[in-house]
């Protein structure tokens, strides 16, 4: 018995869903056919058109893009670095051990879940400026460290490890830290993916804390060195422009396009805490 | 000896929290704390050192029209944003959820705009944006409808970044709402069918009230967003024009950064906070009643 077969009103709800989709995805297209055509082509839409790099050239040329690379991949890499090893340790501290203290200090780190560096730009920039990292690489990702979303995923995860996991362990004689290597570490390793994915796009992308923060192109990640290309003073014509956002986005995108399963899942399980 | 372990792992406990505890407090407990003392004081200048006035800065920041216009624009900002997402969130989800072909390619197209930085989507919007050359213009002029300087026009800056939001935002969600329908039974549905209900009355009666916790974190987190993300005014008009399009955050980066009023920044810094705040406490109640249903 067919209760609903491929109606009229399945077909115009799925033409409906892929204009949408055309809608969605036109702005990147839109750029990408920009980015490989002269500027004469920007709003002349001729299939038969010339296809050139020329944009991708004088786009390297006008802006450091090899260096703003290296920044963003040191950022991105140290900022994670760093999110693991705290992380790991605050998220073990609260999943396994009982000390004084403990249940205030997990309100506070959820203080962070709420109000995020982001929004603490003015005291920050002193902070760091005290701590003579003002227009340093560790000095835009010390801030994003100590993670309360870190923590707060890998507490969950090592919670629902089995404690006789744990005591099999330690009767064998190990200690705490080889516990959470051998045990621990290993058996939370699709949350350390979640939030690897969630971490490295966050930072690939991130601009507000970074633009306040740096000040030279040693130091620029990508999005601050794309605004700065971008703007209107910079005299770039749009298909230049068109080449130099697609090159910044290019490497968190092709990723994107290759492990959706892992990003979306990644960002879901970021959201449902 | 008992008593040892139990010192031991006391010890042991603080020991693998510190170095977290460390920089979350001097870069998330101090800047709150720091900050909210800053906005009773004045701002150091040319050698004259901060000195306590009370309540002057939030006196200055009440008779501003600046601060008042960026809450306005924050206010429409998020009420122009928040209904059409989450509403087109909700459609896409209910799309991506049939069976159609090229739903993997439609799911992906929604989705992308959430992996790009809002620079590069505002490079690329600026463009659209644009008077006379831009593509905004160009499908204009062929309608018959004359030039604009979009995002050079007070009255329509704020509906330009709210559309590029949209546009940007969408997708997140659908992945949540996405989620949350695939939890739902399909039982529920053939049951509704067999009985006779229709679509519609099955999405009004059953879906929606089910999706209810989804919608309000979504919601919650839609007005977040729309208060801490202000990456696209620095390269669509920089707040301007007349401040028609600048946003409390960014007011915050000028004022701080701009103008190095840093006193002023902390006060504007609290109002933010105290917003933050007031959503952080509707979400952590929505998140007890969600412990109720399960």
């Amino acid at each position: 018995m067919m209760i609903r077969g491929s109606s009229w009103g399945d077909r115009l709800e799925a033409a409906a869903a892929w204009l949408l989709a055309f809608l969605w995805a036109a702005p990147l297209l839109y750029a990408l056919w920009a980015a490989f055509h002269p500027m004469d082509f920007v709003s002349r839409f001729d299939l038969l058109g010339p296809i050139t790099l020329d944009n991708f050239r004088s786009a390297w040329k006008v802006a450091p893009f090899a260096r703003y690379f290296v920044n963003t991949f040191l950022l991105v890499t140290m900022t994670l670095a760093g999110q693991l090893l705290l992380c790991t340790m605050a998220a073990y501290a609260f999943a396994r051990f009982e000390f004084p203290g403990k249940e205030t200090a997990f309100i506070l780190v959820l203080v962070q879940i709420m109000i995020m560096p982001d929004v603490l730009i003015v005291k920050n920039y002193q902070t760091t400026s005290t701590l003579g990292l003002v227009d340093t690489i560790p000095g835009i990702g010390l801030p994003y460290m100590a993670s309360a979303f870190g923590i707060f995923l890998l507490r969950q995860a090592f919670k629902q490890v089995p404690k006789e996991l744990e005591e099999a362990a330690r009767v064998e004689g190990a200690s705490w830290l080889s516990v959470l290597l051998r045990v621990y570490i290993p058996l939370a390793r699709p949350t350390y993916l979640a939030y690897g994915l969630v971490s490295v796009s966050y930072h690939w992308n991130n601009f507000l804390w970074p633009v306040v923060i740096t000040n030279s192109n040693d130091t620029r990640p990508l999005t601050v060195g794309l605004s700065i290309f971008g703007a209107p003073e910079s005299g770039v014509n749009f298909s230049v422009i068109s080449a130099g956002t697609i090159l910044a986005v290019s490497p968190l995108l092709i990723a994107f396009l290759l492990f959706q399963r892992q990003f979306v899942q990644s960002f879901m399980r970021s959201g449902i805490k | 000896m008992k008593l040892d372990r139990r010192t031991a792992r006391l010890v042991y406990g603080w020991l693998w929290l510190l170095p977290a505890a460390v920089l979350m407090a001097a870069f998330t407990h101090y800047p709150i704390v720091g900050g909210l003392v800053s906005s009773f004081f004045s701002t150091p200048r040319q050698g004259r050192l901060s000195r306590f006035v009370g309540l002057d800065n939030y006196a200055a920041m009440i008779a501003d029209p600046v601060f008042w216009q960026v809450l306005r624009n924050n206010f429409l900002y998020a009420m122009g944003t928040i209904p059409v997402s989450v509403c087109l969130a909700l459609l896409m989800a209910m799309w991506v959820n049939r069976k159609f072909r090229g739903r993997a390619v439609v799911r992906t197209a929604y989705f992308t705009p959430t992996i790009l930085p809002m620079i590069a989507v505002a490079n690329i919007w600026l463009f659209f944006y644009t008077p006379q050359i831009g593509l905004l213009d160009k499908i204009c002029s062929f309608f018959g409808i004359p030039g604009h300087s979009w995002l050079g026009d007070p009255s329509t800056a704020l509906a330009c970044m709210v559309v590029l939001a949209i546009w940007k935002d969408a997708g997140f969600f659908m992945i949540f709402y996405l989620a949350a329908l695939q939890g739902i039974s399909p039982e529920f549905e053939e049951a509704a069918l067999i009985e006779g209900a229709g679509r519609w009355y099955f999405f009004r009666r059953v879906t929606l009230p089910l999706l209810m916790p989804t919608t309000l974190f979504v919601m919650v987190n839609a007005t977040i967003n729309s208060f801490k993300l202000v990456d696209h005014i620095f390269i669509l008009t920089k707040g301007g024009p007349d401040n028609a399009s600048s946003l409390l955050l960014y007011y915050i980066y000028e004022v701080a950064f701009g103008f190095w009023d840093t006193a002023y920044a902390s006060t504007l810094t609290v109002v933010l906070l105290v917003i933050l705040g007031a959503l952080a406490i509707t979400q952590f109640k929505y998140i007890e009643k969600r412990v109720h249903y399960q």
